[in-house]
């Protein structure tokens, strides 16, 4: 205990100095919590926005599906295998798709489009779709209708009310044909899915296809989004072989490389603030050793331990920089939380292409702790690692060297 | 009376393979318990070296130290800190007290390195700082205390640990002669009556005038030493 509190009155023998120390340890903190924390938010932001497109964030299909989407490889959907994947603690729901290919047509004009079977209340608690209408209205479960994307509509010059012809191959190769109401029109920011996006409710794709009660994927929603992978092999677990699950990661890799590459760049500006808090540390270490050589001397001379006074160094690197710390930490949370609640907007032509894209043109930190507790402890061990060097010269420290004037 | 130092043949060179200088040259010294010895010579006639010898703070090239029988040129370094903790106090020129602690902390500081309980510690430092005639100043820090008075505490933290000896390197060189005085005082009152062993370096002729043994070295050889005079009168007294 007297360790401790010699630390901490040798600490305050040189107020000023202590005090810089603690201020550069708390502004890189704040800088490096608001970095991490901003860049985990915008990720985060990212994701949700192209989970809540059109993937979800995990998917469950018959084994070899992803590699060859076709109807061929539905498979038939079950309450025993719904509740299988349900009982999952991290499971908030599902929804069921059947997915394929059609031609539509109107008139003289006809187009190749993507035809998928939802529940329309299901599938809004996942991917929103109810918010994407523009025109018309939303799907009911009973209804023989469908909802065109925008571009498609276009495409076929067709509106709400109006009456499209779908023709296709149905299951096992049946022949697939069907005239459809319209409903609504979506408007999505993906331009791939606004060229060519239809849905109508399940049961009526299910009987255009020919495929009875059958369906091509899953899609999960997830109440812990980190807990995306783990829950993944669970699920598999559960299902077995004859079911692949599959994490938006896996459905699309490139949105992931892309968050990698953008993660390696901000590993770089934070490296550059772990130098500087470096240097700060490194620099008060340096005039200390210097400013208490003979003092040590002294200490050595008349009995103290090498190993105690390296405790006490110890002790006081800890303190100045644990104090820089918390106190960065204590400002960084009101902080982050405000840049939570209120997020950073973009502006300009770069706001209008993120809306373009259907993703929100802003950028949100992160509330998550462990972007606090990390860079904190990153911190406090460059502390201590720095501290290797008092100790290094406390080890070869000669009192009678020392003592000299 | 026990013997508390006895050194033999020690030697310290510097330069050994360039050019030799001995700071300590072949010197032999025996101090008794309860002793009050004073170290003179000139400046660089060795004095501080053959200080830290003693003290265990250097180790000589040649020859034994024995502090109570124990040859320390033997110990390790770091048994010699353990050894220097529990057998010798120090008292340096420039007082060199830890100028974060007060008074009293810097005189408990040593029993805490013993792991003294804090019982005895109190009571030893109600007793070390009334022989210091410091009691009012327990409490202040050494910025607040005049030389005197900080040397009169190192003289009390290097007498905390109960250590077999004192060395005290030229203690009176940077204080005024009042403090010296009261210092020199103190070292005398507790050398009489609680037979602490003293032996320190010096110029000052008030401190040379005050000890009971002088020895004078010049390049690193004892020259003189007052207690062999005593020795051979004693000698001489009793052949007559």
């Amino acid at each position: 205990m007297w360790m401790i509190q010699m630390a901490w009155k040798n600490m305050w023998r040189n107020r000023s100095r202590t005090i810089i120390t603690m201020s550069a340890i708390f502004f890189a903190v704040i800088l490096s919590i608001l970095a991490s924390s901003l860049q985990d938010g915008i990720f985060k932001n990212l994701v949700k926005n192209v989970v809540s497109f059109y993937t979800g964030y995990v998917q469950v299909h018959k084994q070899g599906y992803w590699n060859e989407q076709i109807l061929d490889n539905s498979f038939q959907s079950s309450v025993y295998s719904e509740k299988k994947i349900l009982v999952n603690k991290y499971v908030a729901g599902l929804t069921a798709r059947l997915e394929s290919f059609a031609l539509a047509s109107s008139g003289e004009i006809t187009k190749g489009c993507l035809v998928v079977g939802i529940d329309p209340e299901k599938e809004n608690i996942i991917t929103l779709l109810k918010d994407k209408v523009v025109k018309g209205s939303y799907l009911k479960d009973n209804d023989r209708a469908v909802l065109l994307s925008e571009g498609l509509a276009e495409r076929l010059k067709l509106g709400v009310n109006d009456t499209l012809i779908l023709i296709g191959q149905g299951y096992h190769g049946a022949t697939a044909a069907g005239k459809y109401l319209i409903k609504g029109i979506l408007k999505f920011g993906s331009p791939d899915l606004n060229e060519k996006a239809l849905f109508m409710p399940l049961p009526i794709a299910q009987d255009f296809y020919g495929a009875y009660g059958r369906v091509t994927s899953y899609v999960l929603a997830l109440n812990n989004s980190g807990e995306m992978q783990s829950t993944a092999t669970d699920v598999g677990k559960a299902l077995g072989s004859s079911f692949e699950v599959m994490t938006w990661e896996q459905m699309i890799p490139d949105i992931k490389q892309h968050i990698e590459s953008d993660s390696n760049s901000m590993k770089n500006i934070q490296g550059i603030l772990y130098m500087l808090i470096c240097f700060g540390i490194f620099g008060t270490l340096l005039m200390m050793m210097v400013e208490r050589k003979f003092e040590m001397g002294m200490l050595v001379a008349i009995g103290m331990k090498k190993k105690w006074l390296i405790i006490l160094l110890l002790f006081e690197s800890v303190f100045t920089v644990l104090a820089g710390c918390i106190f960065g930490i204590i400002v960084c949370i009101p902080l982050v939380y405000y840049l939570n609640r209120n997020p950073l907007k973009m502006g300009g032509e770069t706001s209008k292409a993120y809306e373009e894209f259907g993703f929100e043109p802003i950028f949100p930190t992160s509330i998550d702790a462990a972007n606090f507790i990390n860079q904190g402890l990153i911190v406090l061990v460059i502390g201590l690692l720095l501290s290797l060097y008092p100790i290094y010269k406390i080890l070869r420290l000669d009192p009678v060297k020392a003592m000299k004037r | 009376m026990d013997t508390v130092i006895d050194a033999h043949n020690i030697s310290k060179v510097y330069n050994p393979e360039t050019i030799p200088v001995y700071a300590v040259n072949n010197v032999h010294l025996h101090l008794k318990k309860g002793e009050f010895t004073a170290l003179v010579g000139p400046s660089g006639s060795g004095k501080t070296t053959l200080l830290n010898l003693i003290g265990g703070l250097d180790k000589p090239d040649e020859g034994n130290i024995l502090i109570n029988g124990i040859d320390i040129t033997k110990l390790s370094a770091n048994d010699l800190i353990d050894f220097r903790l529990h057998n010798i106090g120090f008292v340096f020129q420039s007082f060199n007290l830890i100028p974060v602690l007060t008074a009293k902390e810097n005189v408990e500081f040593i029993m805490q390195l013993q792991r003294i309980n804090k019982k005895q510690r109190d009571e030893r430092i109600k007793q070390l700082f009334k022989e210091i005639d410091l009691e009012d100043k327990l409490n202040e820090r050494p910025s607040k205390l005049s030389g005197g008075q900080q040397q009169r505490v190192a003289v009390a933290r290097a007498l905390a640990s109960k250590p077999k000896f004192i060395l005290a390197d030229e203690p009176t060189a940077n204080l005024d002669s009042k403090s010296a005085s009261n210092l020199l005082d103190i070292m005398d009152k507790l050398n009489r009556e609680e037979n602490i062993t003293f032996l320190f370096s010096t110029h000052d002729q008030r401190v040379i005038d005050r000890a009971r043994r002088v020895i004078t070295l010049v390049d690193g050889r004892i020259v003189s030493d007052t207690a062999e005079v005593s020795t051979k009168h004693e000698d001489a007294d009793m052949k007559h």
